[in-house]
């Protein structure tokens, strides 16, 4: 039943959920680039409230809601209105659910998500809590997989960066995990290692590992994360952990692997990469239009 | 000395309590965690008395609590069994126990503990709800930012 329901969490998609998502970011995928016209939801308001910066994200979801005909209200800063006169979240929900037919935010804390959604009488997306989770760039990297690799079961992810405040490395090792014979490899610097409670829990379902080198040469997806520099009191130990991909470490990766990253980067991958037939960033990025739409559309209208 | 003295021994070696409460079989070095989570400390009105490491037949070695002038509902008493899930709560009125509880851990803690996670939103606004997901190793999830914490990280 997709009719309104919310999406907050990797952790309550079964398989059969993100193959329809999948299936049908695919119809939407002409659309998503301009090229034709199906307005399902004329006359539907989207709501988006992004209380951390996003361009990416929020951009991704505006056009995803006017390409289908759709219109969006929201607030670039809603920390500067009533949020910043101590309104509750919850409260804040109950004026945005009156004015929209779904709700998409990005909050700062963890557990905002559910928060918020538990408020609101319409469908609510999550685009990011925190270090937690951020379901819909899982949704079109298994959509970017799954067009680059034309499938993703049997597949070897190596998750590089940030594995400890990256939500979206969470988010997708959940996805991952749905999958059948899917290796969830992963190497980080040791300050910025994957959740342990989330290892433990994955470990249940899907074959997971730790590795102490990167070594790529066994991976079929790269999927490199950024290291933020404020993660880090002391900035000798940023600029060990920091690591960069460039001509010669892509090298070692085989023929037919990718390279993902959810953007933006800074310095993890070099530009020199970018002409490498297997950066798969930019494709990965555009992709978020897509899914987004289909998402828009199965919370809204069911189908 | 048997064990059976010795543990009566180390239960009379604080007083009585007129009225209050005294937690009994409480796992030995877990008196302080306890004290903790009940919000007990300094400011608390009435007398505390802690007895650790007493000898006991059935633990080998058990802490009680003593508290003179403390009311628990069911739901704080419940609360112990995160760090001591084998205590037991006696509710004393003039000198006499009038009720014993066993302690049981809901499967829904819904405002009885605060979500160790300092960044969770159920910090900052809202009735704080975790799950029990598994007694024994015990293993609590947060339902809004879905942390899984163990005992330690709850005590």
């Amino acid at each position: 039943m997709w009719k309104g329901r919310d999406v907050i969490t990797m952790r309550e998609f079964t398989r059969k959920d993100m193959e329809e998502v999948l299936a049908l970011s695919e119809k939407m995928e002409k659309i998503s680039r301009g090229r034709g016209y199906d307005p399902i939801l004329k006359g539907k308001i989207l709501a988006t409230l992004f209380f951390e910066p996003s361009t990416r994200t929020m951009f991704s979801f505006q056009t995803a809601m006017l390409r289908l005909g759709g219109t969006v209200i929201g607030t670039a800063e809603p920390k500067s209105t009533s949020a910043a006169k101590g309104e509750t979240l919850w409260d804040m929900i109950k004026l945005v659910h009156e004015c929209s037919d779904a709700i998409v935010m990005r909050h700062p804390n963890e557990g905002s998500a559910r928060r918020a959604a538990e408020s609101s009488d319409v469908p609510f997306i999550n685009a990011g809590d925190g270090s937690n989770q951020h379901p819909t760039q899982a949704l079109l990297d298994l959509y970017t997989i799954k067009q680059q690799k034309k499938k993703i079961d049997g597949l070897n992810v190596l998750l590089l960066g940030d594995l400890k405040y990256g939500r979206t490395v969470h988010s997708l090792a959940y996805a991952l995990s749905q999958f059948e014979d899917v290796t969830i490899t992963l190497h980080s610097p040791a300050q910025l290692r994957f959740p342990a409670w989330m290892y433990a829990e994955l470990k249940e379902s899907v074959k997971i590992r730790e590795i102490p080198s990167m070594d790529l040469s066994q991976a079929d997806v790269v999927y490199a994360t950024r290291i933020q520099k404020e993660r880090f009191a002391d900035p000798t130990e940023y600029a060990q952990s920091a690591y960069v991909l460039d001509a010669e470490k892509i090298g070692t990766m085989k023929e037919d692997a990718i390279i993902m990253h959810p953007l933006p980067r800074v310095d993890e991958i070099a530009t020199e990469v970018d002409a490498d037939k297997r950066a798969k960033y930019f494709r990965q990025e555009a992709n978020g239009i897509a899914v987004r739409m289909a998402l828009l559309s199965l919370v809204m209208t069911g189908r | 000395m048997t064990t059976d003295k010795k543990e009566r021994e180390g239960e009379m070696r604080v007083k009585k309590i007129e009225n209050g409460v005294v937690i009994d079989h409480v796992n030995a070095g877990k008196a302080p965690a306890i004290l903790k989570l009940l919000g007990i400390d300094s400011t608390f009105p009435g007398t505390v008395s802690i007895i650790m490491n007493i000898p006991s037949a059935k633990f080998g070695l058990k802490d009680i609590i003593k508290i003179e002038g403390k009311v628990m509902a069911e739901a704080e008493i419940n609360k112990i069994a995160l760090v001591s899930p084998h205590a037991t709560v006696n509710i004393v009125k003039d000198y006499h126990v009038v009720k014993k509880h066993a302690v049981k851990l809901p499967e829904k803690l819904e405002g009885i503990i605060r979500c160790p996670n300092a960044i969770c939103i159920s910090n900052r606004e809202g009735t704080p709800r975790l799950r029990v997901e598994q007694q024994s190793p015990l293993k609590v999830r947060c339902e809004y930012c879905e942390r899984v914490f163990t005992e330690e990280q709850l005590a």
